[in-house]
């Protein structure tokens, strides 16, 4: 395709952006905002913030959701890369078998999948609450690390880690020098759609958590029953900082591939 | 290497475990008398039989259905033009705006949903209106990625080819591009029809209480009421209705790539 836009292109376009940024930027402004009103501007306050570090339950439903996502993309980056190895040298049928219970809960509407936890929790007694959560967490994050991990595996080149048994490797070495570091790319993207996965759940931390703890999504969703602006200022922080973040995981690697590029011409024209 | 086949064995454990077991606890809940527990299991269909007596159950069932059908529409009908000029921009453009569409799906969707409350308190929208702003607005970036990704692999060569053999650029678009961009519509659909049959708290936090849909019910009997038997029936009734459509998308998608080939 041609590179060229019609301006009313450029204005569609520009429409678009608005819609998907206007919101955000409200809630920005009036995470500053002095009174309690969301309406109204009047005038610049840091209040909202000061008390949401304040606030205990929002400072314990962040600590709930980091520690849950970390739990459980560890967990289940761990398992998932050495069920996927396993999965990749076994029979067809137990890898078919596999492949579709793990569709349960990734084409399953997550209200299901939580209701499941919920009733098989309940019915086998267990109190819910963390630990649960992390449980329903990692089971719900391990499908998604085995469907990343798997197509890095069907490329690899079998010969290559029996030529390291051959030379004398046992065959956890084998595993663990030659054939993690080849399948590394599928386990970094697991590991981090893990992550988001969980970090950002509501529906099933909603069924699966017991009284007490919350993580983010669940304080949000029982706070807005009532005017309350230091969800404006939480909302606000994590505008920051995946703003932040998104900048810098897409910056850094286009400033280091200009300096590569720098340095090509360098080597190739070292007089230049 | 043989040896490794054994890795997966305790996956294999835990997946009847954790996936299997849940959902056949929801079936065996749906199809059991009220308070039933795993040891006393008593069979009815009496929670199918409530759902379709009482006309309450299936208009929400519909309203919800309805709700899905409309918001994928539009977000098809905005967000393939949204790609489609994002293609024609320059390479470093296109990046920056994918960047762009891909920023608010990293927010919190409940943030992201709460952040309408005070933008919406300026206008003066109907319940079921301000659903659909909230609704479009956290589906539309998946659909303008998944057609993106899929106008963005068309070869540029064919579009000249087309225009050298005599294709203005209507023919070509509508012969050339419209039916190669198809799977990304496809694969579009799936990931906004799903999950705005069964979205919850869109409604909850726009509709203004009043705006009930499949979702909810399932989730006022779990919560609220502690019906779960009735509760897993709606549950059983709407998984199936999902898995039907997305039977019905993939015989299409099939159907597409063979007519491509």
């Amino acid at each position: 395709m041609e590179h060229k836009t019609t301006l009313r292109e450029r204005i569609f376009v520009a429409v678009i952006m608005a819609y998907f940024y206007l919101p955000i930027l409200y809630v920005v402004l009036f995470s500053f905002n002095e009174s309690k009103s969301l309406t109204k501007f009047t005038g610049f306050s840091m209040q909202w913030y000061r008390r949401m570090f304040a606030d205990r339950m929002i400072m314990e439903a962040i600590g709930y959701t980091v520690l849950c996502a970390v739990i459980a993309t560890i967990v289940s980056t761990v398992v998932g890369t050495i069920t996927a190895i396993g999965l990749s040298k076994s029979s067809r049928f137990l890898r078919e078998s596999i492949n579709q219970i793990n569709n349960l809960p990734m084409l399953n509407p997550d209200i299901v999948t939580a209701i499941g936890f919920m009733l098989f929790f309940t019915s086998l007694r267990i109190q819910t609450g963390f630990l649960t959560m992390v449980l329903a967490h990692i089971a719900f994050c391990i499908p998604y690390v085995i469907l990343s991990v798997m197509p890095k595996l069907r490329t690899l080149d079998p010969n290559i880690a029996e030529a390291a048994l051959d030379l004398g490797c046992t065959p956890l070495q084998a595993l663990w020098k030659v054939i993690i570091p080849q399948i590394r790319g599928g386990i970094v993207s697991g590991a981090l759609v893990a992550f988001t996965m969980s970090f950002d759940d509501f529906v099933i931390s909603l069924f699966t958590t017991g009284p007490g703890v919350s993580n983010i999504s669940i304080y949000v969703y029982g706070a807005v029953k009532r005017v309350n602006p230091t969800i404006n200022a939480l909302s606000a922080i994590i505008v920051y900082v995946i703003t932040i973040v998104l900048i810098v995981i897409n910056v850094v690697p286009m400033i280091r591939e200009r300096k590569e590029k720098k340095n090509e011409k360098d080597f190739e024209n070292p007089l230049g | 290497m043989k040896g490794f086949s054994k890795m997966s064995y305790p996956y294999v454990i835990w997946a009847l475990i954790m996936i299997v077991a849940p959902m056949l606890m929801i079936v065996l809940y749906a199809f059991s008398v009220k308070g039933n527990s795993v040891l006393t299991f008593q069979f009815t269909l009496d929670n199918f039989a409530r759902f379709f007596r009482d006309s309450i159950f299936p208009s929400v069932l519909w309203r919800s259905l309805k709700m899905a059908f409309v918001t994928t529409g539009l977000c098809i009908l905005i967000g393939y033009p949204t790609a489609y000029i994002f293609a024609k921009m320059k390479p470093g453009n296109q990046a920056v705006m994918i960047l762009l569409v891909t920023l608010p799906m990293w927010i919190n969707v409940l943030v992201r949903t709460y952040a309408w409350r005070g933008l919406l308190g300026y206008v003066n929208f109907g319940n079921e209106l301000r659903v659909y702003v909230g609704m479009i607005y956290n589906f539309l970036p998946f659909m303008i990625l998944e057609i993106y990704t899929s106008l963005s692999k068309i070869d540029p060569n064919l579009i000249v080819a087309s225009h050298d053999l005599g294709a203005n650029d209507m023919e070509t678009f509508r012969r050339v591009i419209l039916p190669l961009s198809l799977p990304g519509v496809v694969s579009g659909i799936t990931l906004v029809f799903l999950p705005a049959v069964s979205s919850f708290f869109i409604p909850k936090f726009l509709g203004g209480g009043q705006y009930v849909l499949i979702g909810n019910l399932i989730e006022d009997y779990f919560i609220t009421s502690g019906d779960w038997n009735f509760g897993s029936a709606i549950s059983l009734i709407m998984a199936l209705i999902i898995l039907l459509s997305m039977f019905v998308m993939r015989k299409l998608d099939h159907e597409n790539k063979e007519a491509a080939d």
